[in-house]
């Protein structure tokens, strides 16, 4: 309970120095671009893969679980847009992201402790934590609902080719499915949690990278913690977001 | 110049410094001495404040240095550069980036002026072509050159070095020795090194500190040490069978 406490502490305490005045706007806007591209740019190929094959796999199963004829089969169509807007393509794939984003994030700011980088911006006068954590937070909480909007598309996609190439469904009644009864605010739900799961990986793992005492065992200790604490925060503000969001 | 006054440092239940005094002129170049785990890099790291002190005064030029808040301690911080052990260059940028670094962050000048600045820098320590690697690609040496271009890059007035031989052959062990001896002359800078290196102390020792268990046990120069009768002191500096026969042949 303590060591909660007081990792608890830490974790706020590290916000603030996070969110301090950066000392030299341009520098951190380089920083940024960098960062836009190293987590962001860089997910799209792996959110793009996971995000098809799960609105494929969706729609399979919404397939074979309502073979009842009193079902209409566009209803396949619409239980996989709300299967993916609503939960996979927002939790799901920052569940994925916690693991490729988070792991990289503590690793790199756990060995730059470990080696003395942090030590040396520190020294130097510069404020280590905003410098380094401020613009990857900044750049996950911009890109992430793109990664979203793009899981959307290519989940909602993956569905339309396998279910159609299966012939589980039509062409027509998936497409009638994907457009019946949509609601918008679902896409606005959908990008309220990125946002939030953004700030939550970046800052969850950044905080264990840069806690790290030791040397490289202790990096790979940090990264696992980093990924596990992200997710298992991510789980918890889901049922927290779900409740304030919808009902 | 810069006086320690009594500083003690422990983590937890273990005392590490204890009532460590000390003055470190300008212009030359101070040593601290001691066996691994002796306290040599928590003191050089409180004195640059990476580590709190628990008691006792640090003053930077008659400025109370451990009075001052974050903004104060952070304007004497543009005035210190430091040598770490792994050198500590940004692995994510190249050698110039490295040293432009301190003068993006706290300069004005022009990107023109900057690149003066590191080639001139660079061109100081020795490392000439060598702009656009990487860290990763650079040999040990090299990396603590540029690590000591980074150090001087915003013309420090005070240059600290955590045993910057470490993991180094002896003959490159010497160019680093020179190469901290002359960039201090030449700036009027108070540099501190922490070592263990004899060789080091022979070549550079204007001032040494030795410290025991966290505790200074003799302060000299470089030709008291041979002489001092200080048992503890001795074990260290004449620790190896040559250094022994040396002292025994020349009486």
């Amino acid at each position: 309970m303590f060591r909660f406490l007081s990792g608890f502490g830490s974790y706020w305490m590290l916000l603030g120095r996070v969110f301090a005045k950066p000392e030299k706007h341009s520098i951190y806007y380089r920083q940024t671009m960098k960062e836009l591209v190293s987590l962001g740019l860089r997910s799209i190929g792996i959110v793009t893969i996971i995000s098809f094959f799960m609105g494929a796999v969706i729609t399979l199963q919404t397939a074979y679980n309502t073979e009842n004829p009193i079902y209409p089969t566009y209803l396949i169509g619409l239980g996989a847009r709300d299967s993916i807007i609503l939960e996979f393509s927002s939790t799901i794939v920052a569940l994925i992201l916690a693991g490729k984003v988070g792991s990289n994030i503590a690793s790199e700011i756990g060995t730059m402790r470990v080696t003395e980088q942090i030590d040396a911006l520190e020294l130097m006068g510069v404020n280590s934590a905003s410098y380094i954590i401020l613009p990857k937070v900044v750049a996950s909480v911009l890109f992430n609902p793109f990664l979203t909007l793009i899981s959307i598309i290519t989940g909602i996609t993956g569905g339309w080719i396998v279910g159609t190439s299966a012939g589980v469904i039509t062409s027509q009644d998936y497409i009638y499915g994907i457009q019946y009864a949509f609601i918008p605010y679902y896409i606005t739900y959908s990008l309220i949690k990125t946002v939030v799961f953004a700030f939550i990986i970046t800052t969850v793992s950044a905080h264990q990278g840069y806690n790290v005492e030791g040397g490289s065992l202790e990096v790979g200790r940090a990264s696992t913690k980093a990924v596990v604490y992200s997710s298992v925060t991510i789980l918890l503000f889901n049922v927290i977001l779900t409740q304030m969001l919808l009902s | 110049m810069i006086r320690a006054e009594r500083i003690s440092k422990s983590f937890g239940d273990r005392r590490v410094l204890t009532d460590i005094s000390a003055v470190f002129e300008p212009g030359k170049t101070n040593l601290i001495i001691g066996k691994s785990g002796s306290g040599k890099t928590v003191f050089l790291k409180c004195l640059v404040g990476l580590l709190e002190v628990d008691e006792g005064e640090l003053y930077y030029d008659n400025v109370l240095f451990t009075g001052l808040d974050f903004r104060g301690k952070k304007e004497i911080r543009q005035q210190m550069g430091m040598l770490f052990q792994g050198s500590a260059l940004f692995d994510s940028m190249t050698v110039e980036e490295n040293v432009r670094f301190p003068l993006d962050m706290f300069t004005t000048m022009s990107y023109q002026e900057k690149l003066d600045r590191v080639n001139f820098c660079l061109d100081r320590v020795h490392i000439v072509n060598s702009n656009r690697l990487f860290p990763s690609e650079l040999s040990g040496g090299m990396k603590k050159r540029v690590a000591i271009a980074r150090a001087i890059a915003l013309k420090p007035r005070f240059l600290f070095c955590d045993e910057p031989n470490s993991g180094l052959d002896p003959k490159t062990s010497i160019v680093i020795d020179e190469l901290i001896r002359e960039i201090t002359v030449e700036l009027s800078m108070t540099t501190i090194v922490n070592t263990h290196d004899m060789n080091s102390v022979m070549e550079n020792g204007e001032k040494i500190i030795f410290i025991e268990e966290g505790e200074k046990c003799w302060e000299g120069n470089k030709n008291e040490i041979l002489k001092s009768d200080c048992r503890i002191l001795n074990e260290f500096v004449f620790a190896n069978a040559l250094a022994r026969q040396l002292k025994d042949s020349s009486g």
